[in-house]
């Protein structure tokens, strides 16, 4: 058939569009960390790319769980375990995902030509009542858009889609200078679930853009830290440009593969390790090397653990290397000819 | 984020001495390997810290 005789409105659209989805690991599947729940405090990750965070008098935990709508397998959980019935103005509990600025460049914040983007989600919550999500764009001016939803019957997963227009609230924050996205890879829009915020955090317009970087939520939004009996669940997750579309389902790879330039477990234990091998200007140095699946963020922040029969000197086990060029070089000092190392733990995290 | 026992390390031998590599802190119990990276959030958290005066780094060895 020629090209000309295939209709957009003859097709599925969705089927056409591929990478739409500005958000990664929207189903919850990769858990690189682990996924059985752990306490939240200031950028806990558990599944990977959200950051979940507390800073209040109560206590909760995040993991991934396998309670999901239908089409999806996994979700993310967040289970109050210590209630703070009465936030004060600076506290807060939040579950975010920063993306990187230079990919969202097409959605030309900062001119006239900015865009519309829709956030689709499916949640569900032991408690009902409105809720908001909000977007931060910190580069230049930062500027902070709210939305209200209400989780309408308990313990039911409901889907839910906000449009956010770059003049949103009769707003041009967005569509000037001020708005625009730095093409670096820094953070360029933090989409934001809330889940509890003190007055400090609490001062925006549902469905508006705010020069007021603090507005997160609204008075009208819910204390979800009030109850020990309080869950929260979050799947699908989509930012996309113009109307909201079927929720793109990738293969695990793909996705795996995009959650590691932001974070790298090599997965190694006692039993799985790296060996480290002599170097030559001293046969004391024990070095291994490894070459990262994809080219990270940035220089990563190293987690590791390393086993010697004989002794590391001074502050060894060190780690070094230039993340960006995706090599890491790890060093190891024993005290003898005869010893040898290995590394029995490697994660990398070039997190926002 | 609380950052313990914070310890600048450099590169290295054979790299050139005294070439900063990064900062080695403990954070909820776990030793970090910090990359002097103004791009990694840890380092430039640390960096926020030691602005306002709230933390101090220990020189390399």
């Amino acid at each position: 058939m020629a090209l000309s005789k295939i209709l957009t409105s003859s097709v599925a659209d969705p089927v056409l569009q591929t990478n739409k989805n500005l958000i990664i690991n929207g189903a919850m599947q990769v858990a690189q960390r682990g996924t059985s729940a752990v306490s939240v405090g200031s950028g806990t990750y558990r599944l990977d790319r959200f950051s979940v965070n507390k800073s209040n008098d109560g206590a909760y935990t995040v993991e991934q769980s396998t309670d999901a709508p239908t089409g999806f397998t996994t979700s993310l959980k967040a289970q109050v375990t210590t209630a703070d019935t009465s936030l004060s103005a600076a506290q807060n509990a939040f579950i975010y995902q920063s993306i990187e600025a230079q990919n969202l460049q097409h959605l030309n914040y900062g001119t006239s030509d900015a865009l519309t983007v829709t956030l689709s989600f499916w949640v569900k919550s032991s408690k009902t009542g409105v809720y908001t999500a909000s977007l931060y764009k910190p580069d230049n001016t930062g500027y902070m858009f709210t939305q209200e939803y209400t989780i309408s019957s308990a313990n039911t997963w409901e889907k839910k889609t906000i449009t956010i227009t770059p003049t949103a609230g009769g707003t041009s924050f967005i569509t000037t200078s001020g708005g625009a996205i730095a093409n670096d890879n820094g953070s360029g829009i933090d989409v934001n679930f809330n889940l509890a915020f003190g007055s400090t955090f609490n001062g925006g317009t549902s469905g508006s853009w705010s020069s007021t970087t603090a507005d997160y939520s609204t008075t009208n939004a819910v204390n979800w830290m009030d109850s020990t009996s309080n869950n929260f669940y979050l799947t699908g997750v989509q930012l996309e440009i113009g109307d909201a579309t079927p929720f793109e389902h990738e293969d695990f790879g793909t996705t795996l593969a995009k959650c590691q330039r932001y974070f790298t477990d090599f997965l190694l234990s006692a039993n799985n390790y790296m060996w480290c091998c002599v170097i030559t200007n001293t046969n004391t140095y024990r070095r291994a090397s490894v070459t990262l699946p994809v080219q990270m963020r940035a220089s990563a922040t190293g987690t590791i653990a390393a086993y010697t029969n004989g002794s590391f000197g001074g502050s060894y086990p060190l780690l070094e290397g230039n993340n960006k060029v995706q090599e890491v070089n790890i060093a190891g000092d024993v005290t003898g000819t005869g010893d040898y190392a290995y590394f029995t733990k490697l994660q990398l995290d070039a997190e926002l | 984020m609380i950052f313990e026992n914070p310890k600048y390390y450099n590169k290295i031998p054979p790299a050139a001495a005294n070439q900063l590599e990064g900062v080695k802190a403990t954070v909820d119990g776990v030793d970090l390997h910090i990359p002097a990276d103004p791009a990694n959030r840890h380092y430039a958290e640390i960096m926020r810290q030691v602005a306002a005066g709230t933390l101090t780094i220990e020189d390399a060895d």
